[in-house]
């Protein structure tokens, strides 16, 4: 028990750690890097609440795809960032007092629910039983296909319209491109692509 | 087991949700058609796209009124959602046949644009039948997504951009509000079924502390429903997407996205959260008065025609959530004629917009209109009427769709609501009369340049026709939507 505390609070610890770092780093790829971090101690929460899946997941999607996509934007688009926080101080103590007011108000609230002992016996959505012998991805294979089918579908259909959707918004069909013909490319016979030139001994062509 | 899968993925559910079934296959096998044909083929694909709306239609209409669920109670068919989706499917069929002229004109006619309509059209169905947090959500953002798209679709235009780009980034924070609400309404019910969640609020063991979870959760949830909707104080994204947007993509905007966004809303709060009527009561009878207000003082200023619909349809939204604010059976009621009204006048109004043009481009300035009653009497005539039914003047149809949702509220006692509502109505008034002024009294400015098409002139008449002559036949409509809302309570 004492372990997983531990294991939780230095996880979670580099988390938060990490992601004030995405957003104070000067140099975007540092950020980028920082994001990745925090992906990886994100999985190992995770993986402390059994969600062993998820974990796998999220460093398969978010680290090796997500957060690699985002290191290519940084390093190729040629953007300023500091001038892009230009402004960042100006705003700064509007937004500490902000952040400051919101903070008391969910401590004041949570405290009182807190201490009331009542946040504990209204959590009533199902803990997933801890030894139940299957794993994660039966479960979900379980019922992803029947009782979720319906929105496994609509899940398709949405990922569609975004792939649509950046077809529509970024392919150009540019002039002058080279593009390979496969059927031109099927169709050249032997006699118009290759020719036999006899070559005599001590000539050149 | 296995038998334990087959009734887990009985053929019935499918029948359940043919509509939407056709629509997805519809869209995917148009998809096939215009990426074999290229763009040459948009006019094609867009009249089947209309094809499969009216088949869908057809069959919605077909389907029994009684309540059924399917998909292990995910997915709902009733009266209510039937009316929802005929209204849904009627914008979007009208909304696509107006688009042919403009997206040929402004060389934007690609194959993909009847598409991705179909598919926001499929995750409009979705949501109005939506009866679980997780199938409200799939809805909502397969519906949101192709309407990014949709809104930045002329990507070579800088406001086009602007307008998709914006919309793409407040939409994703509203999706957050709405799904961290879902999971604090999930957290303290148990369930993501409407049904569950209802049950767990009238079940013995619900206290109090659960209830303010619920609350919680359901203030979010609000948060991410007025936004789709635009309701002040989540409107900001209305008038910038509305006036970059291409203008038959802001047309479909302002009708079939609303009916459902407006649907889904009633349902969301109707279907779940019975017992809690008095706390979201206050939550809507605020953002409905803040949105008829904002409505009413925001559009004056405005010169450009696209923006004035926007806050024209910000503060119809305002009417209408007057009638869920009742939270009665009238109530909903006046929702759906109202949406019904709404849907006939703005097409209307957007026909005319859409017809303003003159041999240099577009335009979209209320002056343009100067002296309209001289040059084109029918198109002036076509747009008084539509805007005094906006205005709610007598015996315009819009005057009926604010009665039915006044009417609602005085009898549920939210007299300072339906006096507010009056108010904001004749502030209203002033500046859909002024475009009135401007076509009748003003010195003639120069004439649009191109006749309206046959297809134009007939959704054009149809909507006025509807507009001025509704008075005459009232029943039928509000019969329909008697036992639409019925079907909720």
């Amino acid at each position: 028990m004492v372990l997983q505390a531990l294991a939780f609070y230095f996880f979670a610890g580099i988390v938060i750690a990490s992601a004030v770092m995405v957003i104070s780093a000067r140099n975007p790829v540092h950020s980028v890097l920082f994001l990745i971090l925090a992906f990886f101690n994100s999985a190992g929460l995770f993986v402390l609440q059994g969600a062993e899946l998820l974990a796998m997941t999220l460093v398969i999607v978010y680290v090796g795809a997500v957060a690699v996509l985002f290191l290519f934007v940084v390093m190729m688009l040629d953007i300023n960032f500091t001038e892009l926080r230009q402004g960042f101080r100006d705003n700064l103590h509007w937004g500490i007092a902000v952040g400051l007011l919101l903070i008391v108000e969910l401590v004041i609230f949570l405290a009182s629910w807190q201490f009331s002992g009542a946040i504990e016996e209204t959590v009533v959505a199902k803990q997933p039983p801890v030894e139940s012998g299957i794993t994660n991805a039966e479960a979900l294979g379980q019922i992803i296909y029947t009782k979720y089918v319906y929105f496994f579908q609509a899940a398709g259909i949405v990922l569609l319209i975004a792939m649509i959707g950046a077809i529509v918004l970024t392919l150009r069909q540019r002039e002058g491109v080279k593009k390979q013909n496969i059927g031109a490319q099927v169709n050249r016979s032997v006699k118009e692509s290759v020719e036999l030139v006899d070559i005599k001994p001590g000539q050149g062509l | 087991m296995s038998q334990q899968l087959n009734s887990d993925f009985p053929i019935p559910d499918i029948v359940v949700a043919l509509p939407e079934v056709i629509l997805a296959v519809g869209g995917m096998a148009l998809l096939m058609l215009g990426v074999f044909r290229g763009d040459r083929s948009t006019r094609t694909v867009s009249w089947l796209a209309v094809l499969t709306f009216l088949i869908a239609a057809v069959v919605v209409i077909q389907q029994p009124g009684d309540r059924v669920v399917a998909f292990g109670s995910t997915f709902v068919v009733d009266a209510f959602s039937k009316f929802v989706k005929v209204l849904v499917l009627l914008g979007s069929s009208v909304a696509l046949i107006m688009s042919h002229g403009f997206i040929r004109s402004e060389k934007i006619e690609r194959f993909e644009f009847p598409i991705l309509i179909v598919f926001a059209t499929l995750g409009m169905c979705m949501m109005v039948s939506a009866n679980d947090l997780i199938s409200l959500y799939m809805g909502i953002e397969l519906q949101s997504l192709a309407l990014y798209v949709l809104a930045a679709f002329n990507r070579d235009s800088l406001r086009s951009t602007e307008a998709g780009l914006k919309y793409f980034v407040l939409g994703a924070l509203s999706s957050g509000l709405l799904l961290y609400g879902c999971s604090l309404v999930y957290g303290f019910s148990g369930t993501t079924t409407f049904e569950g969640i209802a049950l767990a609020l009238t079940s013995d063991g619900a206290s109090s502390a659960q209830n303010i979870g619920l609350i919680f959760g359901l203030v979010f949830l609000t948060a991410g429903l007025a936004f789709k909707v635009s309701a002040v104080p989540f409107h900001m994204w209305t008038p910038d997407v509305y006036e970059g947007a291409p203008t038959p993509i802001t047309a479909f905007f302002a009708g079939a996205p609303k009916m459902a966004a407006m649907a889904l809303f009633v349902r969301a709060l109707v279907g779940p959260f019975p017992d809690l009527t008095p706390e979201w009561q206050q939550i809507i009878v605020f953002i409905s008065i803040a949105s008829m207000l904002l409505g009413a003082f925001a559009a004056i200023g405005q010169t450009n025609i696209k923006r004035l619909m926007a806050y024209s349809s910000i503060g119809h939204m305002g009417f209408a959530l007057v009638g869920l604010a009742a939270g009665t059976e009238d109530g909903v009621r006046g929702v759906l004629i109202y949406l019904a009204i709404y849907l006939a006048m703005t097409i209307g109004t957007f026909v005319c917009i859409l017809s303003m043009r003159r041999t240099e481009g577009m335009v979209e300035d209320i002056d343009d209109l100067a002296g309209l009653s001289q040059t084109k009497p029918l198109m002036a005539l076509s747009l008084l009427i539509l805007m005094f039914s906006l205005a709610g003047i007598p015996p315009m149809a819009g005057f009926f769709a604010k009665f039915y949702v006044f009417l609602a509220a005085i009898q549920a006692e939210l007299y300072t609501l339906a006096v507010l509502g009056v108010l904001s109505s004749v502030v209203g008034a002033f500046y859909y009369i002024r475009i009135v002024k401007v076509m009748y009294f003003d010195e003639p400015a120069e004439a649009f340049a191109y006749p309206m098409s046959g297809e134009m002139r007939v959704i054009l008449f149809g909507s006025v026709a509807f507009t001025a002559l509704f008075f005459l036949y009232p029943s039928l409509l509000v019969a329909t939507a008697t036992s639409a809302a019925s079907a909720l309570f």
